[in-house]
This record gives structure tokens, C-alpha cells and sequence, in this order.
């Protein structure tokens, strides 16, 4: 399999890449690590017109504390995020779910950021976003924005970007004292996309359980600091209002049940 | 900026294994391919070309990366190694390409390249990992002959005799 011809422009700069955007419209595409892009042109199930590599700017490549957040840039590897010393401490679900982002000789190449443009419903980093309640930063020739997470992705492979608009950067809010976080998932093998992934925030008062891998986009539900049958029903309850379906990888049922275990597994493990 | 034309070949030159070398690729063509087709290199396999398989990891400035995911204008400028610049220069094999002779790592070999470029950067990654770890990396690799245990003894060989050196 072989991509159609496009046309090809390494972009040095932000600017640069956005007016690219602006010229070509609907018909242009950002490269960023390529670990979904390129097997989506090498299936043609893509076929812009002009492919604007930005994996060189080095204005995006970076990690810093910016207020109350992490701010990570377009051009940053995943590998570089999970080899960064103060990620445990900051960002602990993003620390917990990029061991199960792909493999090792993909997130030595794929971007943070890539993964949140692509928008696959069973990708970790677009949950763990949505779970802190994170943020994207969009850009284009005319002005930047702001996104909330749960603004941004709107379905499976879709979001509220705009033809014009480059993600130039994800936020991810700093960990709080007193609330613990968890990740897990249920894949064939390791590496492989989630059948269920699940994220589990718990503080003194409050529950957040985030599911991907069942509905169109991550799926958040909170509840009081809930225990015992009341947790169990509750999880039930979450289980069937997701809507899961049977494909080729698992039945509904199965689902189900792996909301419901996985759920209660990892909120007890952000308990303690 | 550079813009490139998507119908027309455009000149790139790279690091090959130590050595510089150029030709001429459209935007469209894949490393893996550039390697094979325009340079006549062979070490460098081809699988599924959608980066699951792994046969095509190679080197790129030293991070391991799959080859079929990336575009040959990609590496202009850039220093990329294949599984040719393990052995030396008579052929002899490196401590890790023996450690997979010794301990049947491989039986077609198909995916072997791939392998030994991923080790190679993950042993200088984590220069000790245990099995369980050795496993979670090698889930980059589909392998259909050995399940694995052969490159699994072959790589905790060569951390064993790494550092009985160091």
C-alpha cells in the first residue's frame, strides 16, 4: 500500500505551517509523528493535497509549566513526555496510561498532540485530556483559541478544528494534593488499541471515572465518594448507558463487563 | 519553508550507516522503499507497511522508528542506521546478532532486522531490563516463528555479558 502523490512542505515555523493551512484549505493535512497519519495515507483512506510536516519546529517541541497546567507542544514525542523526571508528579495519569500508548518503537516518534488530532475513541492520551478537564491551543494565519477537552473532540476521528487551524499545543492541569489518580486497559495484546480503557480520579468527596474504547469519544461520569453496592450499581448503571456495541474485537456483554471490573479496579487503586 | 512538488523526484541526501548517500524521491515514497528500490540495500524488511508488524524499525538519529512511516524526504539531513551497521566491516556479527545465533532468536528471519535495531536502541534506553520489561518492547515486533523466548534469552545474554565488561 502506497500513498496517492501530494505535495510536501516542511514547515520551519508555526507561522509557516498555518499560512500553509490557509492556502490550501480542506485539502492539506498536518504530519506531525505520523503513527496514524502515515498508515491512513498508505491505506488511502486519506488523500490531501499537500502534506505540511511540522516535526521540525522546534518552537513546538518543548514541555513547561505554564500556571496551573502543563502546556506540551505539537512537535513533542510521546517518548519524550514519558522520559520527562517531573511527569509522575505532575501529570500522574498521563504517566500511568503512555506505557500502554502503542509500543515502544512508535511513541519514539508519535506526539502527544498527534494522538489528541486524530481522535481515535479508544486512544489513552484524548482520555486522560478529558479527565483533567485539559485543554488544546489552536492556531491559525487569523488568531489562536482555546479548547476545553470535552469541546474539542466531538466523535470518532473528529473534532472542532477548523480547516485552517493547527493544534499547537495540549494542556494538561497539574496534579491536585489529595486526589488520586489510575489508568488501565483491556487490549489483545499489548500495545494494541483498547478494547475498554478506563481512568479513575478520586478525592475526598468526589469520583471521576472516564471510559474510552466504548462510546464515540471518552466518556466521563462523576459521583459522590461512593463505596461498596452503591459503587457496583453505579457502575452497572454507567456500563449500559455507554452503549456499547459487538464488533470484531468484542460483544457488548463484554464490554460491559470490563467497565464494571476495570472501573472498580482502578478507582481503588486511585483511592489508596 | 521547502515545498515540494508531489509529482516530481527532489534530491535528499542522508547518513547511511556512517556514510552519506543521496538520490532523488516524490514526496510520497517511503523510506523502507527508498532504501530497497533507489539505494539496493536488503537488510531492511517490508511487513504489513502500516506499522504494526515492525519488520522495518530502523534507526533514525538514533531513536528506533518504523521505516514504512516514513517518508524518504523525511530523513534529508538526517542520520539513519539499518540493520547493516551492526556487524563489522569483515562481516563479523556484534555481540547481539551472535547472542541471537546462540540462542535460535530467529528461524525465516523475516522480522529479525527489525528486532535487532529495536534492541539495539533499547538496550542503550534501559541498559538492564528484566524479562517482563524485554516482552512489553518486543510487543512492537510480530515474530510467527520463535514466540519470542529465543529473543528474550538472547538479550538478557547480551545484558548479561555487557556488563560483565563494563
Amino acid at each position: 500500500m502506497k500513498p496517492k502523490a501530494f505535495d510536501y512542505m516542511r514547515a520551519n515555523s508555526v507561522d509557516e505551517a498555518v499560512a500553509g493551512l490557509a492556502k490550501t484549505g480542506e485539502g492539506a493535512r498536518i504530519l506531525a509523528g505520523g503513527q496514524s497519519m502515515v498508515p491512513i495515507l498508505n491505506f488511502r483512506l486519506a488523500d490531501p493535497e499537500l502534506l505540511i510536516d511540522i516535526s521540525r519546529i522546534k518552537e513546538l517541541d518543548y514541555i513547561k509549566i505554564d500556571g496551573n497546567a502543563v502546556q506540551i507542544g505539537a512537535a513533542t514525542r510521546q517518548a519524550k513526555v514519558m522520559a520527562w523526571p517531573e511527569l509522575a508528579d505532575r501529570i500522574p495519569l498521563l504517566a500511568k496510561a503512555l506505557p500502554h500508548v502503542g509500543h515502544f518503537q512508535t511513541r519514539s516518534r508519535g506526539t502527544i498532540c498527534g494522538s489528541l488530532a486524530h481522535a481515535d475513541p479508544s486512544s489513552e492520551i484524548p482520555l486522560c485530556l478529558a479527565m483533567l478537564d485539559g485543554e488544546v491551543i489552536l492556531k491559525s494565519a487569523s488568531g489562536e483559541r482555546r479548547l476545553a477537552a470535552a469541546d474539542f473532540q466531538t466523535g470518532m476521528l473528529s473534532t472542532a478544528k477548523r480547516d485552517d487551524e493547527m493544534l499547537v499545543a495540549a494542556r494538561f492541569p497539574i496534579a491536585e494534593a489529595g486526589t488520586g489518580y489510575a489508568f488501565d486497559e483491556m487490549a489483545q495484546r499489548r500495545g494494541d488499541f483498547a478494547i475498554v480503557a478506563v481512568a479513575a480520579t478520586v478525592s475526598a468527596s468526589k469520583i471521576r471515572l472516564g471510559v474510552g474504547g466504548v462510546a464515540d469519544k471518552p466518556t466521563i461520569v462523576e459521583w459522590g465518594n461512593i463505596a461498596g453496592d452503591e459503587l457496583d450499581d453505579a457502575l452497572n448503571a454507567f456500563a449500559w448507558e455507554l452503549g456499547g456495541y459487538d464488533d470484531v474485537h468484542a460483544t457488548a456483554r463484554y464490554r460491559r463487563e470490563l467497565v464494571r471490573r476495570l472501573g472498580r479496579r482502578v478507582i481503588e487503586e486511585a483511592r489508596t | 519553508m521547502s515545498e515540494l512538488s508531489g509529482t516530481a523526484r527532489h534530491n535528499i541526501s542522508f547518513t547511511l550507516n556512517g556514510e552519506t548517500v543521496s538520490g532523488s524521491a516524490e514526496p510520497r515514497m517511503l523510506l523502507t522503499d527508498f532504501l530497497n528500490y533507489e539505494l539496493g540495500l536488503t537488510g531492511n524488511h517490508v511487513g504489513c507497511e502500516h506499522g504494526v508488524c515492525g519488520a522495518c524499525t530502523l534507526l533514525i538519529d538514533d531513536n528506533p522508528e518504523r521505516g514504512c512511516l516514513t517518508f524518504a524526504v523525511q530523513v534529508d539531513g538526517r542520520d539513519v542506521k539499518t540493520v547493516e551497521s551492526l556487524a563489522g566491516r569483515e562481516g563479523d556479527l556484534n555481540d547481539l546478532q551472535l547472542a541471537f545465533r546462540k540462542h535460535h532468536a530467529l528461524q525465516c528471519g523475516y522480522c529479525t532486522p527489525g528486532v535487532l535495531m529495536s534492541l539495539t536502541a533499547y538496550l542503550e534506553h534501559t541498559p538492564e531490563p528484566n524479562e517482563e520489561e524485554l516482552r512489553d518492547m518486543l510487543s512492537g515486533h510480530i515474530c510467527r516463528c520463535t514466540g519470542y523466548v529465543g529473543m528474550v534469552k538472547a538479550a538478557l545474554d547480551v545484558v548479561e555479558q555487557r556488563k560483565a565488561k563494563a
